[in-house]
């Protein structure tokens, strides 16, 4: 036995942290996600050894360890370096010169793009749109969001990580993330105080409140665009009691922001919009779902919760009634299918998140099989409005079909990017003047599996039955090539795909090589008719949203922009991965000929 | 009153709980498919059973089978789409048939053969993919995996054990087997696991009884898949 204290041993200094961090969290296999982050944080990788001591710990296999690990962007089985530097690969950073910068970085700080430095002092790679695309290039330094990323500041960066500086010694301004809420409506303009819609929803009744909110036409703010009240009641009617409440804050569309801004700015009225959900449909416990992404919103969060609990609207007999309540924030961990309801509720049980076979729904079969609601941030967010102020006072904005207003979080090619809030039934140009957009190509409505809008269709309206979006709304000017566009989404989907079914799994993935092939100049004829084959296989026959749409990209332009994709292609019938006449150049001197016959001419008919 | 829906014309009766292709297997009508084995936990990962179920694409094998629905699965459409489907997950791998062992008796290459596959299609993946050897009586060849889960699933519901699983994201999406050495031989897994021969392709093989059924007298050679999945649908019913 070597002398000294015994945590100078680090195999047995590895076990105690272990054995605390599973008693720290109860030993709850559902909590394997914050143990790992926790075991990234420490390590920056998780080590066979630590699956083991943590696989015994929680008496799970090992196995279902190693495939979160592999599973989820931020956790890795190989070491990263004591910095680990992530820069967000958006289309938006793209066009704020993330490209350059990123080589930049790399020279700076001596370290290949997805390598580690040999020191171990620092990695650097490519992540998914990290939601600040309003204040892009942006990234992530040890999960931590960086902002306004330029050379001077990766100068800066360079020197404090090369002097091992802390990052609580950095500067704040680096992290300083802004809402920029630039046009307030309905919601923004008119946020409610703490307890009001509870109070409301008590004195008016509960029922009459899910009253209100069916008449506010409320419909899901998330995308999909389910009717919120219907969504509740199916919930409350189901028979087994043990129910949940879940808000989805995974925001991982690339170009959506606007429920970091409502987190930040509004947390308490999400709470309470939660809260009033519970009342409703007879929930003890909540979680928000917090993209890994926004972990600088977390302790603020935490401390609004606290604050909640001690003004008695969280916790056991909620402002006096018979209603007992709590909310509980879970990280991800970098996967944007997380957003996917039943692979977000897949993450909180501490799983990869695969979608789930439907039926049944989680509205039945949730959270641990229990009845669950899963909405958007937005829509507990009007929800908890709505309850103050009325269903007739929210319906009377916007159209038939849509009711009420939309929050966007508006990016790319305009002078004032930020989150604006528009009543349903605006149209396009309107949008676009406002933020100060000029010589337009077009908009990214929705994100990538949203609609590319041409400069010929800017009087379509922001409306379920038109143009409907979660809130993602990028614009592009004349400079911007259309294959640039199609081609960062399309690798976006590839790279994010579960891989759960084979259409999405096999077909995102060929999708990506089949528009590579012609972005980089390799297409000929048949090409493009192959890319819309591809294209109507993965949108039919994919398991959940995510495959549904991960061609719409390449569809949305290629109906648009024919063009764009035919003057890429090579002038000929079919492109053969080789060169068949440089293939013949050995036989021809063997055989001491260079006549036209002994050539063959690559271009068919 | 038995309950029925329509499959492509016919009714097909069923109970309650049974999903579209149990009833339609039960009932002698074929809907291809490779991650679905009866008895087994539905997966709905390959969607190979792919149907129309009142004009709505649905996993046959997850979908539950509810009075007066319409399916359709037996469509020209619908089974040129099926063969891109496997093309897809052939190029994904690296099936080089002619030197496999499962040959003959492999679902994939059936079922590509009853859809009427004659080539690849899409490009190849070409994807360096490993194999382990180190079991004194089973082997794994991950170049011919298709993600079917069937041996996670053996495993875990009729070996009472937890030998497999699948692990990682989208492309890189890979087999793993429970071990701290990541080896088969340290996990406990034996020759008679049903794990060990549920696979439907040859990615799981049983060592030393290479080619003792010889090629021209496998399962496949002489009846299409569909002739013999209903065969063996009828056997595991005792009927
Ligand atoms: C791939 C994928 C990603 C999604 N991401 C999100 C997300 O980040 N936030 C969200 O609220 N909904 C997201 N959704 C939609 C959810 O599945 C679900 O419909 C929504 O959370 C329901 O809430 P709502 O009714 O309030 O909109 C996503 C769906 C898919 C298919
Ligand atoms: S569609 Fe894609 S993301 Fe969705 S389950 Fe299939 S593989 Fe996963
Ligand atoms: S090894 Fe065979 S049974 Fe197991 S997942 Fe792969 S293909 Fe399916
Ligand atoms: S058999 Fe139904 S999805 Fe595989
Ligand atoms: S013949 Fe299909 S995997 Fe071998």
């Amino acid at each position: 036995m070597p002398a000294g204290p015994e945590h100078s041993n680090p195999a047995k200094r590895m076990r105690l942290f272990i054995q605390d961090l599973a008693a720290k969290h109860h030993f709850q296999p559902t909590r394997l996600l914050e143990m790992l982050r926790e075991i990234q944080a420490r390590d920056h990788h998780i080590s066979n050894e630590a699956v083991e001591l943590l696989a015994k710990a929680l008496q799970i296999p090992r196995t279902r360890i190693i495939d979160a690990v592999e599973f989820y962007n931020f956790f890795s089985s190989t070491p990263k370096g004591r910095y680990e530097l992530l820069i967000s690969d958006s289309i938006t950073d793209r066009m704020l010169g993330k490209d350059a910068l990123i080589e930049y970085m790399a020279e700076k700080l001596r370290v290949p793009v997805g390598g580690v430095r040999n020191d171990g002092l620092v990695s650097l790679d490519n992540t998914s749109c990290t939601g600040m695309c309003d204040q892009g290039p942006a990234g992530l330094v040890n999960g931590h969001a960086l902002t306004r990323l330029d050379r001077a500041r990766v100068d800066r960066i360079a020197d404090l990580i090369e002097r091992q500086t802390p990052l609580a010694g950095w500067p704040p301004e680096f992290f300083q993330a802004e809402d920029n809420i630039r046009k307030s409506g309905l919601l923004l303009g008119r946020p409610i105080a703490p307890g009001d819609a509870l109070k409301a929803a008590y004195t008016r009744g509960l029922n009459q409140t899910l009253a209100e909110i069916d008449a506010s036409g409320l419909r899901g703010r998330g995308g999909a665009g389910f009717k919120t009240a219907a969504k509740w009641r199916f919930c409350a009617e189901e028979a087994e009691t043990e129910r949940y409440v879940v808000c989805n804050a995974d925001e991982g569309e690339p170009g959506t922001f606007k429920d970091r801004g409502l987190l930040n700015a509004f947390a308490d009225q999400v709470f309470e919009g939660m809260t009033l959900c519970a009342a409703i449909v007879g929930a003890k416990h909540g979680f928000l779902y917090l993209r890994g992404e926004y972990l600088h919103l977390y302790d603020k969060l935490q401390a609004i919760l606290a604050q909640r609990r001690e003004a008695g609207l969280l916790g056991r007999g909620i402002l006096g009634h018979n209603l007992d309540f709590d909310i509980e924030i879970r990280l991800g961990a970098g996967a944007y299918i997380c957003g996917e309801e039943s692979a977000l509720i897949e993450s909180l049980e501490g799983k990869s998140g695969i979608p789930r076979n439907r039926p049944p729904y989680p509205v039945s079969h949730g959270y641990l099989g229990k009845p669950t609601v899963v909405n958007n941030v937005e829509s507990f967010f009007a929800a908890a409005a709505i309850a103050v102020h009325s269903g007739a006072w929210f319906a009377a904005h916007g159209t038939e079909k849509s009711k009420g207003t939309k929050i966007l979080s508006i990016s790319g090619d305009c002078t004032h990017p930020g989150i604006y809030e528009y009543p349903f039934g605006t149209p396009v140009r309107t949008i676009l003047d406002d933020c100060g957009a000029k010589d337009i190509l077009g908009a990214q409505v929705g994100g990538p599996s949203g609609t590319f809008i041409s400069n010929r269709e800017f009087g379509r309206l922001l409306a379920f039955e038109d143009l409907a979006t979660g809130g993602s709304f990028i614009v592009f000017n004349n400079s911007r090539n259309i294959l640039d566009i199609a081609h960062n989404f399309t690798h976006f989907f590839a790279h994010e795909s579960c891989g759960f079914c084979t259409p999405c799994r096999v077909g995102t993935s060929l999708l990506r090589k089949q528009l590579d092939k012609i972005y980089d100049g390799r297409g000929s004829a048949g090409d493009v008719a192959a890319l819309d084959e591809i294209c109507r296989l993965v949108k039919t026959y994919s398991h959940c949203g995510l495959g549904q749409t991960a061609a719409n990209p390449v569809l949305t332009t290629l109906a648009r922009y024919p063009e764009a994709y035919q003057s890429r292609l090579k002038k000929i019938s079919y492109e053969p991965g080789f060169d068949l006449d440089a293939e013949l150049e050995t036989a021809r001197r063997l055989a001491n000929r260079s006549d036209a016959a002994a050539h063959l001419s690559q271009t068919g008919e | 009153m038995t309950k029925t829906f329509i499959l492509d014309g016919q009714p097909i009766p069923f109970s309650d709980g049974q999903t579209i292709i149990d009833a339609a297997l039960d009932a002698g009508a074929y809907i291809p498919h490779l991650c679905h084995h009866s008895g087994y936990t539905p997966h709905g990962s390959c969607k190979l059973c792919s149907v129309l179920v009142n004009g709505r694409v649905c996993s046959a094998c997850t979908f539950p089978a509810t009075e007066g629905l319409e399916v359709l699965s037996h469509t020209e459409e619908l089974n040129e789409d099926r063969k891109r489907i496997t093309q897809m997950l052939f190029v994904e791998g690296n099936h080089l048939c002619p030197g496999c062992e499962k040959s003959g008796n492999c679902k994939l290459q059936a079922v590509g053969y009853y859809l009427g596959m004659h080539d690849n299609h899409f490009m190849h993946f070409f994807s360096p993919r490993k194999l382990d050897a180190s079991h004194p009586d089973v082997m794994i060849d991950l170049n011919r995996c298709i993600f079917c889960t069937l041996c996670v699933r053996a495993s875990r519901e009729k070996d009472g054990k937890d030998v497999f699983a699948i692990s990682g994201r989208g492309i890189n999406k890979h087999l793993i087997a429970n071990s701290a050495s990541g080896l088969l031989k340290d996990t406990d897994l034996e020759a008679s696991d049903k794990a060990a021969h549920i696979c439907p392709t040859g990615a799981i093989l049983i060592k030393r009884t290479g080619y003792a059924t010889p090629i021209g007298a496998r399962d496949y050679d002489h009846q299409t898949i569909a002739e013999v999945s209903l065969e063996q649908e009828q056997e595991s019913h005792g009927g």
